[in-house]
């Protein structure tokens, strides 16, 4: 074995005088200890710990400098009758499901088409992926910028072409505002989604399809008895990490509209800034953050039972 | 694979590629545009005759010069590189070393602790973004790099884990036990004969967490507080806006400038970057 002949006078080097820790570390089980230490103190630390002080701060009411008293379910309660809050779950919801939908419908297409082979066609890829790979604040300032009223470069198109006689105000309308974030985060996931799928559909054997235009399927069918199926694993899981990622969005709405005009595109995460950092009500906005934890939860089991019946297949 | 005319070829091939492309590019180009524009071309309304979006017939670096010299930009840059290097390096150091454990060696727990990590990575930082910031204060971390550069592995560290346990279940057992016969430690064969052939694994994580740890936002935004010690996103939503005034000019340079570090890195590294992002998802 080349490799390990090159390597071996290295390897040696240490060999005659193995001292207490090398000879510990040859016991798989201490190796294991020590290679894991560093990732679960730091796992641990700054994730188990948050998380555990996020549920005590959740039944409390403190705020920023007052420790706060037990106050059991209270900040949940009033989280219920909240209308603002109801307001950013439907919008939550809303968000995730349209912007899902839109991200796999156009990111498959696009998949489709880069699968073909054509001129340039790394480059185009390289390119495509761009959205995705940019800071999300950095470009979508990029499109706070073509949103505004009075110099939309997106109003001068739709004007010219005839489509427009008005301005419109894109994201101080409330229904026009969800609408922009919407296509924002679409925009941005789309590369995501195609690049991913297409290496699902790189995995696909091309006789396959072969086979079955021999056997006289339509393109559409084709697509639909042999492609999908075939692709469904990589689409799951694409799907899931998606939908958690745009669940518990913050910074494109953040930047976009803040939440606003009058709440229409608040989300969880939004609402927990505004309270918990914006207002002070730490208590309040832990509680709120905490909320999406069930969902979230949801999704990972949904995955991981899926990985796990994936594999013993 | 198209197959008839050529029109077909065109109407589903041709045309909706090219928008696809347009569609995802537009936004940098705007961003470019509007850096280069002087005010009064800016400030034109776009129901103006002469309103000329595509173009500009002045191009000017006033936006550049006034963002490097009027504000902390710079400062921004190397608070984002020293921070998004250090918790990339971090996280790189833990994610071979678990996921050298958790793909190689047999122990109790490793599948509850392999699992406990996969479900680590799928924690969002906004769901934990309120008690960390207690944390961090606790830790007196505040307003310090070091605030993100220790909260930044919790999302890198379960990717690279998870990246890199691919790459090492690909690599035979018996490259391993050959180096153990010939009398190397098990330390000595992990680190001589096995990381090195996961390098490009390695590279791929090592991008990818540098991209995520440059696109970060709200734990920049809740830890940090002085203007000094901000990271580019943060610094730019909320330096570069002073009362209610944008200075588009300024934001977009600042914009473009910003992702350049990312694009820059990204450019050099694209297969590795692909192999990232869909190993990522593929688990």
């Amino acid at each position: 074995m080349a490799v390990s002949y090159a390597v071996a006078p290295r390897a040696y080097a240490g060999a005659p005088s193995r001292g207490p820790l090398t000879r510990l570390l040859e016991d798989e089980r201490w190796l294991a200890v020590a290679l894991l230490l560093p990732t679960v103190i730091l796992l641990g630390l700054f994730i188990a710990y948050p998380f555990v002080k996020g549920v005590l701060l959740a039944v409390t009411d403190a705020k920023v400098g007052v420790p706060g008293h037990f106050v059991g379910l209270e900040n949940f309660d009033r989280l219920w009758n909240d209308s603002i809050f109801r307001t950013a779950v439907q919008n939550t919801f809303v968000y995730t499901i349209v912007t899902t939908i839109f991200k796999l419908a156009l990111g498959l297409w696009l998949a489709m088409l880069l699968n073909r082979h054509f001129k340039g066609k790394a480059f185009t890829r390289a390119f495509i992926l761009l959205p995705f790979i940019i800071p999300t604040v950095l470009s979508t300032f990029a499109w706070k910028w073509m949103f505004d009223p009075t110099f939309s470069v997106i109003n001068w198109t739709l004007y010219r072409l005839d489509l427009i006689h008005g301005r419109i105000n894109w994201l101080g309308d409330p229904d026009l505002a969800m609408i922009s974030v919407i296509i924002v985060n679409v925009w941005r996931g789309v590369p995501f989604y195609a690049i991913s799928l297409l290496a699902g559909l790189q995995t696909i054997n091309p006789e396959l399809q072969e086979a079955a235009a021999i056997d006289g399927a339509r393109p559409w069918q084709r697509f639909w008895h042999v492609t999908w199926p075939l692709l469904l694993p990589v689409t799951m899981v694409v799907v899931l990490f998606s939908v958690i990622q745009t669940f518990a969005d913050f910074q494109l709405v953040y930047v976009l509209t803040g939440g606003g005009p009058a709440n229409a595109t608040q989300l969880f995460a939004t609402y927990a800034y505004q309270i918990g950092v914006g207002t002070g009500l730490l208590s309040e906005g832990a509680a709120i953050s905490l909320a999406m934890f069930p969902f979230l939860l949801i999704v990972v089991i949904i995955q991981l039972l899926y990985i796990r019946r994936v594999e013993t297949h | 694979m198209i197959e008839g005319a050529k029109w077909k070829r065109w109407v589903f091939f041709y045309i909706p590629l090219t928008a696809f492309v347009v569609a995802l590019l537009f936004p940098f180009y705007w961003m470019a545009v509007t850096t280069v524009r002087p005010d009064s071309e800016l400030y034109r309304p776009w129901m103006a005759p002469n309103y000329a979006p595509f173009w500009t017939a002045h191009p000017t670096l006033e936006h550049v010069r006034g963002l490097l010299e009027d504000t902390l930009f710079s400062t921004w840059m190397w608070n984002t590189m020293f921070i998004a290097i250090v918790s990339t390096i971090i996280s790189l150091f833990c994610g071979l070393l678990a996921g050298y454990a958790l793909s190689r060696l047999r122990f109790r727990f490793a599948g509850t602790l392999g699992t406990g990590i996969f479900i680590t990575y799928l924690v969002p930082q906004t769901l934990l973004f309120i008690p960390l910031a207690d944390i961090i204060r606790n830790f007196r971390l505040g307003d310090t790099p070091w605030a993100l550069i220790l909260t930044y592995p919790t999302f890198l560290i379960p990717f690279c884990t998870w990246l890199l346990m691919g790459y090492f279940k690909a690599i035979p057992r018996e490259l391993e036990e050959c180096a153990r016969i010939d009398g190397a430690s098990r330390w000595k064969a992990m680190i001589y004969i096995i990381f090195p052939i996961a390098v490009p694994g390695i590279l791929s994580a090592g991008i990818f967490a540098f991209t995520l740890s440059w696109n970060e936002f709200i734990y920049a935004l809740v830890f940090l507080s002085s203007p000094d010690q901000k990271t580019v996103p943060v610094g730019v939503t909320s330096e570069l806006i002073r009362g209610d005034v944008f200075y588009w000019g300024q934001l977009m340079a600042g914009a473009l400038l910003g992702s350049i570090p990312v694009a820059f890195v990204y450019s050099f590294f694209v297969e590795h970057y692909v192999a990232g992002l869909t190993g990522s998802v593929k688990g």
